[in-house]
């Protein structure tokens, strides 16, 4: 437990130093990959992104996000103003929620006190973070239907429907993985897949749950309302679906939880199936501290930059299209790599 | 150190809140949701006689409750639907074609 | 006294959102009333130690079950309500009927709940290890019935919400 040998002062201390630093990172994290994404999507349009504001246009998120302050705050008479100031931030708080649970490195000692790189590890910090997932609709659902306008209320139900459909096959996925190692709690699982096989093949659950991975990883993409999935708040659909009416910061609220959503995303497909924070550790104290965190980066960066890959490149799917998916491809599927991974497991031992 | 009578008398007071709903509404979704709300607070007191009794079925037991709540919701909320398709109201005095 | 504080502090709040879920008109503010009796429940079931159903608590009930009720109440555009004429004067019964009725029960099960028997935070963990093996083993044919039940209630709803054409 990481809590176990710290008197309960430098417990609270040392957890609000992490959840701000984390907070820190992640918002930072957020901002640049909107200017990863603007950058990356441009070059696969054979155009450049952002370059004026700064070199490569690295002071891009920073002047959207003045311009965002700086935008009038409309707020529509006709809206029910206690849900539409809600919706925001309810997406918002949840999204920056799921960092805490995530591990981002190994073990560090820093003056003196031997602390986990994680604000906190829950025993069944993987159900938690479903929880967040499934109170998440909520943020979508009363954005819609307190805009009191057609196309916002169409738009939310049409995400709403498709985020509680693409839950049921991202749980589903991951219980391949549970089975594997035995415990809701990520650190448990990033530790279960230590040690390599033959020497260089490392014990990654993507090698031992392929499908699984897969599934999670088209579940996420819908969870997230990113193209192929992003029919109900698609520029050319639906004018802007559930957050048709909104402006200024809280549209940037909005825009925020869908990149954390991201963010947390890649975490949790690195913790889950690429081994989490595993990679040769070597040097001095500091170094041997820092090397898993680096390592841990790399691969959120990966996943983020292959997010903004498939955005590039796939048409998005019409919402029939969508919806079948789900049900009549990925909850059977997904229940097929539970019995065959309960299976295995039952026959080994 | 909570004694095991604090979390009855909460789960009583959330009983007892969900009957009030279920009697005084006029509208049929907000009747449905006090039922939730009634068995919200029966599940609190199993989870609490679980704990002060260390007997884990209390918690398991739980878990049914959930389910079959979650089922009645799905089949009562299809009936609400269709109930509004014909009647056009929620007010379950006006759904009253049978009355003398 | 942690305990105690946070157990106040989470039943103020489920009490709290219950009367409001009775003393709102709209039913969307009832709605999320539930939202919040059900987040505080399971923190109070995280008090109690039953830290697998608390999780279930949130992923199916606020985050299912609720969902559902929200959906039903923007599809059917659902209005504030309105008083009737027996609506007041079930009012008028209701509220202190319940309330003499609530403050009977709640005077005899504090009298007659054995002992003070206090339980610490957390003093039997429902991990779900555990709840899984007796799920298993001792409540198998339960579990069972209540997979069969799950089935009849989703052919029962998209049966009945289907439109006639």
């Amino acid at each position: 437990m990481p809590t176990g040998n710290l008197d309960t002062t430098t417990f609270v201390i040392a957890s609000i130093i992490k959840i701000v630093l984390f907070l820190l990172v992640l918002l930072t994290t957020v901002a640049y990959t909107t200017w990863l994404e603007r950058k990356l999507v441009g070059h696969i349009q054979n155009r450049w992104g952002p370059k004026r504001v700064g070199p490569f246009g690295l002071l891009q998120p920073l002047a959207d996000g003045l311009k965002f302050i700086f935008k009038e705050d409309l707020t529509p008479p006709y809206v029910h103003k206690y849900l539409y100031l809600l919706a925001p931030f309810l997406s918002l708080t949840l999204s920056l929620i799921a960092i805490s649970l995530i591990p981002i490195g190994g073990w560090i000692t820093v003056a003196g006190v031997h602390t986990a790189v994680q604000i906190t590890d829950v025993n069944i910090a993987l159900l938690i973070i479903l929880g967040i997932t499934s109170i998440g609709v909520y943020g979508v659902a009363l954005a819609g239907w307190s805009s009191n306008s057609k196309y916002s209320l169409l738009g939310s139900l049409r995400a709403s429907a498709q985020m509680i459909s693409y839950e049921v096959a991202l749980g589903l996925s991951l219980i391949g993985v549970l089975i594997l190692a035995g415990s809701f709690s990520l650190r448990e699982i990033v530790d279960s897949q230590a040690g390599t096989w033959f020497g260089f093949i490392p014990k990654w659950n993507i090698f031992l749950q392929p499908v699984a991975f897969l599934i999670y990883l088209t579940a996420a993409f819908a969870e997230t309302n990113r193209i192929p999935f992003d029919l109900p708040e698609a520029e050319s659909e639906l004018v802007a679906g559930y957050h048709t009416e909104y402006s200024s910061m809280k549209f940037a609220m909005f825009f925020m939880a869908e990149y954390a959503n991201m963010v947390t995303v890649a975490c949790l497909a690195s913790v889950l199936f690429l081994g989490g924070w595993t990679g040769p550790v070597f040097g001095p104290a500091w170094l041997q501290g820092l090397l898993p965190v680096i390592w841990f980066l790399i691969r959120v960066a990966f996943f983020l930059f292959f997010y903004i890959w498939v955005r590039g490149t796939l048409p998005r799917f019409r919402y029939d299209q969508l919806m079948g998916l789900a049900w009549k491809f990925l909850l059977p599927l997904a229940v097929a790599n539970i019995v065959v991974t309960g299976l295995i497991v039952a026959l080994r031992s | 150190m909570v004694p095991l009578s604090y979390y009855l008398l909460l789960s009583g007071i959330l009983f007892a809140c969900g009957v009030l709903g279920f009697l005084i509404k006029r509208n049929i979704i907000t009747i449905f949701m006090s039922i939730e709300l009634m068995l919200n607070g029966v599940n609190l007191s199993f989870v609490a006689f679980a704990t002060y009794w260390k007997a884990l079925s209390g918690q398991v037991f739980v878990f049914f409750v959930m389910v079959v709540a979650a089922a009645e919701t799905a089949v009562g909320l299809a009936i609400i639907i269709s109930v509004f398709r014909t009647r056009e109201t929620l007010n379950p005095d006006r759904v009253n074609l049978l009355k003398l | 006294m942690l305990h105690l504080t946070l157990f106040t502090i989470f039943g103020v709040v489920c009490v709290a959102g219950a009367v409001n879920l009775v003393a709102q008109r709209h039913p969307i503010n009832s709605a999320l009333s539930l939202i919040v009796v059900m987040g505080s429940l399971a923190v109070e079931f995280l008090l109690l130690g039953a830290e697998f159903v608390a999780a279930v608590q949130v992923i199916i009930y606020a985050g299912a079950v609720m969902v559902l009720f929200v959906f039903v109440i923007m599809l059917l555009n659902a209005g504030e309500e309105e008083h009737t004429r027996g609506s007041r004067v079930a009012l008028l019964f209701g509220v202190p009927g319940m309330l003499i009725g609530s403050v009977l029960v709640a005077w005899e099960l504090v009298r007659s709940t054995p002992g003070t028997e206090a339980a610490g935070v957390g003093a039997l963990y429902g991990s779900a290890k555990t709840i899984g093996r007796l799920l298993f083993n001792q409540f198998l044919l339960p579990f069972e019935i209540t997979s069969v039940l799950i089935l009849i209630a989703i052919m029962g709803a998209v049966v009945l919400a289907r439109r006639e054409s």
